[in-house]
């Protein structure tokens, strides 16, 4: 039994209970994001000049002239930035500890209750970065180059890109983790903040999970598809 | 009935154990499965073997001493879709010729003492740490001199049918205490005479179960489907909502 000179208070904002509610508000807020990344990029159905104005609208002047020209984006980047390193801190603290607490292994287990997505949260959350990694130089550093050439716009690099089968598959199978995640993600962020109140609660929240994984899932893979299949061009 | 039967030996002290393989004949379909246990204990008193140390008090399934891992599954269920205590669990429950796994709980709170047995008294100093509520004693009050609700007070009646045997730590993948600390809370919060100490009750029974060494909870559901109480999930839930709520209160600063 540990001993502790910290008030109880302290232990509590301490606890793992409060470190998931931060893990659990920041993976909404991710969440929030993937929604609003999901809608930008349904304009490229609206032809090149739609989505190049969009896309240039994002880091020119929102909110201009209450904040510089050009500065929301790196705002939003910082903030989105650290919304993913404390939900990855919090989740490794957390895995640490349930590690330690897990103790020796049975013999036999008997899964009841859990599924697929939500036993493969933590590593499954490893993958995840390491793709988002791949994903940020291929769109947003512009260092790994599919198919363009330096200076195309972003309507030119996202049609050039997905008109390759591989690079959709690998997509494909990425959202596939991602919204794998956000399933048990968004009803266990759901249930940490205390909004489960009921059987028939967890049901509803455990259906808003499906239905938010699905979304984001159709959302985002119909754009590439439709370039693939020269839809868009 | 004829059992093969693995039970996992671990000697008082020592760090490791390992499953031994034990042949029982004649077992009968009603027995349940302490009484099976009982029979190969006699069986290995004859044959000068150790007998299989196991917990049990009741066997009605009300006092939440017994529990051991059958098959993978906290207090076992055959192929039962109901949770029960390993007490009330038949034999009658299993096929004839079955090869059946008993393991003890196995947690980072719950140290194996011998055999089938552990040390759960890190739940009694979870309780100390607030499970308790403050009152005169003497003679009992009238009833219904502090009214509750109905609503209330079925839940509050519902998170007390827990009885602490630590199935849901066993049967959870983070070694986890969060339904039996939310039940205490659950129940607790709900009453009238839970209110005083209501802030402070929740900020130290979290303390102690994080300093207890126990995981956090994911939301698995694990715990919840092997509680022979059906103690639901959403207590869990309700005991988040009770911290954070306290976090902005000044009891227990």
């Amino acid at each position: 039994m540990a001993t502790t000179t910290l008030s109880p208070r302290a232990r509590a904002v301490r606890s793992s209970v409060a470190m998931k509610a931060l893990m659990a508000v920041t993976g909404l807020i991710m969440i929030g994001f993937l929604l609003m990344h999901m809608y930008g990029n349904l304009k490229v159905f609206l032809g090149a000049e739609a989505f190049d104005h969009y896309a240039h609208w994002l880091k020119g002047d929102i909110l201009y002239p209450l904040i510089p020209s050009g500065w929301f984006i790196w705002i939003f980047r910082a903030f989105m930035l650290a919304a993913i390193v404390l939900h990855a801190a919090s989740a490794v603290h957390l895995w640490r500890k349930a590690n330690a607490a897990r103790g020796s292994s049975y013999v036999t287990t008997n899964r009841l209750q859990q599924s697929y997505a939500a036993r493969t949260m933590r590593w499954g959350g490893v993958i995840l970065v390491g793709f988002l990694v791949f994903h940020l130089l291929q769109f947003t550093a512009q260092v790994i180059k599919t198919g363009w050439n330096s200076g195309a716009g972003p309507y030119e690099m996202f049609v050039v890109s997905f008109q390759q089968w591989w690079l959709v598959l690998a997509y494909a199978l990425w959202m596939v983790a991602v919204c794998m995640h956000i399933r048990h993600g968004f009803w266990s962020a759901a249930a940490t903040l205390g909004a489960n109140t009921s059987l028939a609660s967890r049901r509803v929240w455990n259906g808003l999970a499906y239905c938010v994984a699905v979304l984001l899932y159709v959302g985002f893979m119909i754009a590439p598809l439709a370039v693939l299949f020269g839809v868009v061009k | 009935m004829n059992i093969t039967l693995r039970v996992w030996r671990q000697a008082h002290g020592a760090p490791k154990g390992g499953m031994q393989t034990y042949q029982m004949q004649d077992v009968s379909p009603d027995m349940s499965f302490l009484e099976m246990l009982d029979l190969l204990n006699e069986k290995l008193t004859v044959e000068g073997i150790e007998p299989v140390a196991f917990d049990h008090d009741c066997r009605e399934g009300i006092c939440g001493m017994c529990g051991v891992v059958i098959d993978g599954s906290a207090h076992g269920r055959g192929a039962s879709p109901v949770p029960t205590t390993t007490c009330q669990l038949h034999m009658r429950s299993f096929a004839d010729g079955a090869t059946i796994d008993v393991e003890p709980w196995r947690a980072g709170g719950f140290p194996v003492i011998k055999d089938l047995v552990v040390d759960r008294t890190a739940f009694d100093r979870i309780i100390q740490a607030g499970g308790f509520i403050s009152v005169n004693t003497g003679s009992a009050p009238d009833a219904n001199a502090a009214p509750v609700s109905k609503v209330d007070s079925d839940r509050a009646f519902d998170a007390a049918t827990c009885i602490g045997c630590g199935a849901c730590v066993a049967a959870c993948p983070n070694g986890s205490a969060m339904l039996f600390t939310s039940a205490k809370i659950t129940h607790l919060a709900m009453l009238p005479q839970g209110q005083p100490e209501r802030w402070s009750r929740v900020k130290g029974m979290v303390a102690q179960h994080d300093a207890e060494g126990f995981g956090n909870c994911t939301n698995i559901g694990e715990c919840a489907a092997v509680c022979p109480k059906e103690i639901p999930l959403d207590m869990i839930s309700e005991l988040n909502r009770e911290l954070m709520h306290a976090l902005f209160k000044k009891d227990a600063k």
